[in-house]
């Protein structure tokens, strides 16, 4: 924090309730919430429930839930909730590949509206008309600011979207008799792993592109040498997780295109593009954001979100049913559509988190956009100049010359060989200062002892100053008392917990009951 | 006043001059297109993007965007009898206060210490859904029910190996338009049902089953409303077979009725949109799946897994296991992709099921079931309006026939619509077999007055 002028670091100490788990607190008989009784006349005229229930189907014995009152619900959930650093409360420019903004809370109150919540997805268009206004418009404003010719929402996440356009992509080869043949899509190792995921998810084989030593993303002979008329598609990011816009992208572009490919734009890290580069000029015939990354839903621990899906003319029929459509008078969806390639999700998606998207759009424009992506960029090349001058044991690989987009991978390698405290001791010691742990890195690590923080454009200059101080002092404490930082967090919920890796399946305890039976707890 | 002045953005601090300059200095730069002018030319974006003007303050921003949602009318103001895969059930108060806590709603990814309470939330979830259908092993929440269907069904293919699905006639058309998408390479037959009853077809089942199906797949109740009581009998036939049984299980009926591990499920699956969220058009639905405590199933989930460790001290910490499985692992070595999808709704849902407890789920069921059966019994007497697999239980949902009537279910919705009333899903597309026919829901939510209003009006439109 800043004081009188100084960045003074935190005496930070998370809240450590010790809290139970949920079913050792159980009482029984208590009641967390009351459920009307069935009405007396209802009984009169159907009987009693318990002789409605089909006798070979009904339950033998309750489910064994905790028994609590509601007060001592709320209070377990909201030490749980203390004991948790969400972006609202703390500098969260260590989760880089995340886009960890601020989250409007005048959203909040959008979508906590009635007038949205308690909307049934089945009801007549004319009671939806508002809604599907905002989902119209939200296509037609990610449509500008992308370059592509239609978007939908239905995906729940970006990984949803991969997959949706790699159905996309296997409809659009099957309809031109090439689906038996083009069988292999190409991505990279620093594009997000779903890239590869997704897309062998739904029956393709996968080429992954290793990154030129120098410049960190592959050479346009590496791509040459495996495209062939196997190739469906090129399934790319960039900037990819280093923050380093590949200037060849165009051309690696029309290298698939010229081998009859497709090509798939991951620009969830959208963050530092808006106004400055667009899909339709890299030449991606389909490409989807993350509407809680750079478009400012919050993440929701882990969700949920939406990944909207934009692709070209061409590929429009494939999209999932429904699309939202304008008559000239009145919206509605549109399901009339034999080239789909079905469902990805039930209904049209995450619509709350399309709100808030439009909501954050129309707030910003076209001016504000770019400030967006300006402000990110200058915070990231700021931090990164900070970090590289100012903390020992720390580099960033790769195209040196360059500023970064939006994030940057760094290494902590050197400061792992001098002091032997590698990134992840570095990552729980930063807790102690009030900060959120940072992401690492997507496999494969080709980064060693990676760290990749993203100062996007809500944190101010302050703040991303009282980060690099937090990241100098951990390093200078690696190199005095490399024990501290090891043993660390000690200022969090819990303390160190070994975390063996688990080699035998069965030693997994996802509930409460195994743990018991592992115990011998009755 | 300066016309001039640029705008201070309220979300962007570093957009005042002043602070923009001492960073830009810092760098050495004169303006912001030094830091991206290596980008070429013909990359980057020509002139400004074309957006409509912006809406600055947040007075602006409200009016603008309450005046679009207020031309939506909600299930709040008119009575609505739809469901079908979204529901209409009550959200206790103490689940939106926990889910619009700033701390687990702009949470994302933090692990064991960062997040502690997050993953202990995740791990009380898991633990919660477990109790509820009677299974050692439950992931984190996935997209919705269907993808857990779909992600349900291909991991029977990987377990034994084969790949033929036998999936009933009746099944929700959205759940198996997307399972025919996701599992592509798999074939899939549908099974027929008993005319009378809705129940699937033994008969039909053992002439279809042989043994290189992977599974058979149910819904108990049934997207068309019944309860299939012949689940065990199913899964016998299937386990006879060397085929996985996979049932997709409504939890808000788990309290009544049994849990399917119990009739013989491998894995049990579904959508848990009933345990808390609010329907926000269709937001809040996420899925749940939850198999036997056996390597071969636990190995072949690709979502993560919050595995609880412990310490000398007796301090409980959880952190996401079995990593390789997933995509976030091994990318496409991994079973299947994976991505963020709705951590938000599995720590409603917890809350929802520790303030319900096994009581409030064993009340939650006895007044929708009795309501369901209210409900047929006054709507089946109205003249031309006949209930279908009448000799079944209806769980919350039931389809009404106006075959005997002269008016469509479109026009018969026209005109409740037009009464103040959300009429049943339209059937007649995706059940062409079925007649003039909508499938109705009830739950606790609806009251016995919605009911017998309901049953007026229909009487009155079809007088």
């Amino acid at each position: 924090m800043v004081k009188m002028g100084k960045i003074k670091l935190r005496n930070f100490h998370q809240a450590r309730w010790d809290e139970p788990i949920i079913f050792e607190l159980s009482t029984p008989g208590q009641r967390g919430i009351l459920i009307p009784e069935v009405d007396d006349e209802i009984v009169n005229k159907v009987g009693k429930a318990e002789e409605i229930i089909p006798e070979n189907i009904k339950r033998k014995e309750l489910p064994k839930l905790p028994e609590l009152s509601q007060p001592q619900v709320l209070r377990h959930f909201l030490r749980l909730s203390q004991e948790t650093l969400g972006q609202d409360i703390n500098i969260d420019i260590g989760l880089g590949t995340c886009t960890m903004k601020y989250s409007p809370k005048i959203h909040e109150q959008f979508v906590r509206n009635p007038k949205f919540s308690e909307l049934h997805p089945l009801q007549d268009e004319e009671t939806t008309q508002g809604i599907l206004e905002i989902m119209y418009k939200t296509a037609e404003l990610l449509k500008e600011i992308s370059g592509m010719d239609a978007f939908v929402f239905q995906a729940g996440g970006g990984a949803q979207a991969v997959f949706s356009n790699a159905s996309i992509l296997k409809a659009y080869h099957t309809d031109r008799g090439e689906g038996d043949k083009r069988t292999e899509i190409i991505t990279t190792a620093f594009s997000h792993p779903v890239n590869a995921a997704a897309p062998h998810t739904k029956g393709f084989k996968v080429i992954t592109l290793m990154p030129d030593e120098e410049t960190g993303y592959p050479s346009i002979e590496a791509l040459k040498s495996v495209v062939s008329d196997r190739t469906a598609g090129l399934f790319i990011t960039n900037p990819e997780d280093t923050g380093i816009f590949n200037v060849h992208i165009k051309e690696m572009v029309d290298i698939v295109h010229e081998a009859g490919g497709l090509c798939i734009g991951d620009i969830a890290d959208a963050n530092g593009l808006f106004g400055i580069v667009r899909a339709k000029e890299m030449g991606y015939d389909m490409c989807h954001y993350n509407l809680h990354k750079a478009f400012s839903s919050p993440h929701g621990s882990m969700g949920p979100c939406c990944g909207a899906q934009g692709v070209k003319k061409f590929l429009e029929k494939y999209l999932p049913v429904p699309v939202v459509a304008f008559d000239g008078e009145k919206y509605y969806l549109d399901y009339d559509r034999p080239h789909s390639i079905g469902k990805v999700r039930m209904f049209y998606g995450v619509v709350a988190a399309v709100l808030r998207a439009y909501s954050w759009i129309v707030s910003l424009g076209a001016d504000g956009l770019k400030e967006v992506s300006e402000l990110s960029i200058l915070n990231n090349n700021y931090l990164m100049k900070r970090l590289l001058t100012e903390v020992r044991g720390i580099s960033a690989p790769y195209s040196k010359e360059r500023f970064r987009m939006e994030q940057v991978r760094y290494s902590w390698e050197k400061l792992k060989e001098e002091t032997g405290v590698g990134t992840e001791d570095v990552e729980r010691r930063c807790m102690d200062y009030g900060l959120q742990e940072f992401y690492q890195s997507h496999p494969p690590y080709l980064v060693p002892e990676p760290f990749t923080p993203e100062p996007n454009e809500t944190f101010s200059k302050d703040e991303i100053d009282e980060y690099a101080e937090i990241m100098k002092k951990v390093s200078q404490e690696a190199y005095e008392n490399p024990e501290l930082v090891e043993t660390a967090p000690h200022n969090g919920p819990i303390s160190l917990i070994p975390q063996p890796p688990i080699t035998d399946p069965e030693d997994l305890i996802v509930t409460w009951r195994v743990y018991k039976k592992k115990k011998g707890i009755d | 006043m300066d016309e001039n002045k640029k705008i201070v953005y309220p979300y962007m601090p570093n957009s005042v001059e002043s602070i923009k300059k001492e960073m830009m200095d810092a760098l050495g730069i004169k303006n912001m297109e030094e830091l991206y002018s290596y980008i070429p030319e013909e990359l980057r974006m020509k002139g400004k993007l074309n957006l409509p003007k912006p809406l600055l303050s947040e007075i602006e921003l409200k009016e603008h965007v309450e005046g679009i949602l207020s031309k939506n009318i909600s299930c709040n103001e008119y009575l609505s009898f739809l469901g079908a895969g979204c529901y209409r059930h009550y959200v206790p108060a103490v689940c939106d206060e926990i889910n619009s806590r700033s701390e687990f709603l702009t949470a994302y990814c933090g692990g064991t210490y960062t997040d502690h309470g997050k993953c202990q939330a995740i791990f009380e979830f898991t633990s919660l859904m477990g109790e509820l259908v009677d299974m050692d092993v439950v992931a984190l929440a996935t997209y919705d029910g269907s993808q857990a269907a779909s992600t349900s069904l291909r991991m029977t293919n990987r377990i034994t190996n084969r790949n033929k699905l036998l999936v009933p006639k009746t099944m929700n058309p959205e759940i198996l338009a997307h399972i025919r998408n996701y599992c592509d390479f798999m074939t899939i037959t549908q099974v027929d049902y008993d005319p009378k009853t809705g129940q699937m077809d033994l008969e039909d089942l053992r002439r279809k089953i042989s043994d290189d199906v992977a599974a058979v797949f149910i819904e108990n109740p049934s997207y068309l409303g019944f309860i299939e009581e012949n689940g065990r009998e199913i899964g016998e036939i299937a386990h006879e077979h060397g085929a996985l049984f996979v049932v997709y299980a409504d939890p808000s009926s788990l309290g009544i009725l049994e849990a399917p591990a119990n009739y013989g499920a491998d894995i049990t699956c579904g959508d848990i949109q009933c345990l808390g969220m609010h329907m926000g058009y269709g937001s809040g639905l996420s899925g749940y799946i939850a198999s036997k405590n056996e390597p071969q199933f636990i190995m072949n989930f690709p979502n993560h897994f919050y595995s609880l460790y412990e310490n000398e001290k007796g301090e409980f910490g959880f952190s996401r296991s079995l990593n390789q499985r997933t995509s976030y692992g091994s990318r496409e070595k991994a079973v299947e992709y994976l991505g963020t999808n709705t951590g938000l709704w599995a720590i409603t849902a917890a809350v929802y099921l520790s303030l319900m407890g096994p009581q409030g789920m064993y009340d939650l069921g006895k007044n929708i079931i009795s309501k369901a059966k209210y409900a047929v019994e006054v709507l089946s007497s109205i003249k031309g309006v006949k209930v279908l697999f009448e000799d079944s239980t209806n769980f919350k949902e039931f389809i009404l026939i106006f075959d005997k009537t002269n008016k469509s279910v479109k026009e018969i919705n026209k005109e409740l619509l037009n009464r103040g009333i959300f009429g049943g899903k339209d059937l007649t597309k995706e059940f062409k077999e079925l007649g003039n026919s909508a499938l109705y829901c009830v739950t606790e939510l609806t009251k016995k007055e919605d009911i017998d209003r309901l049953a007026r009006e229909l009487s009155s439109i079809l007088s």
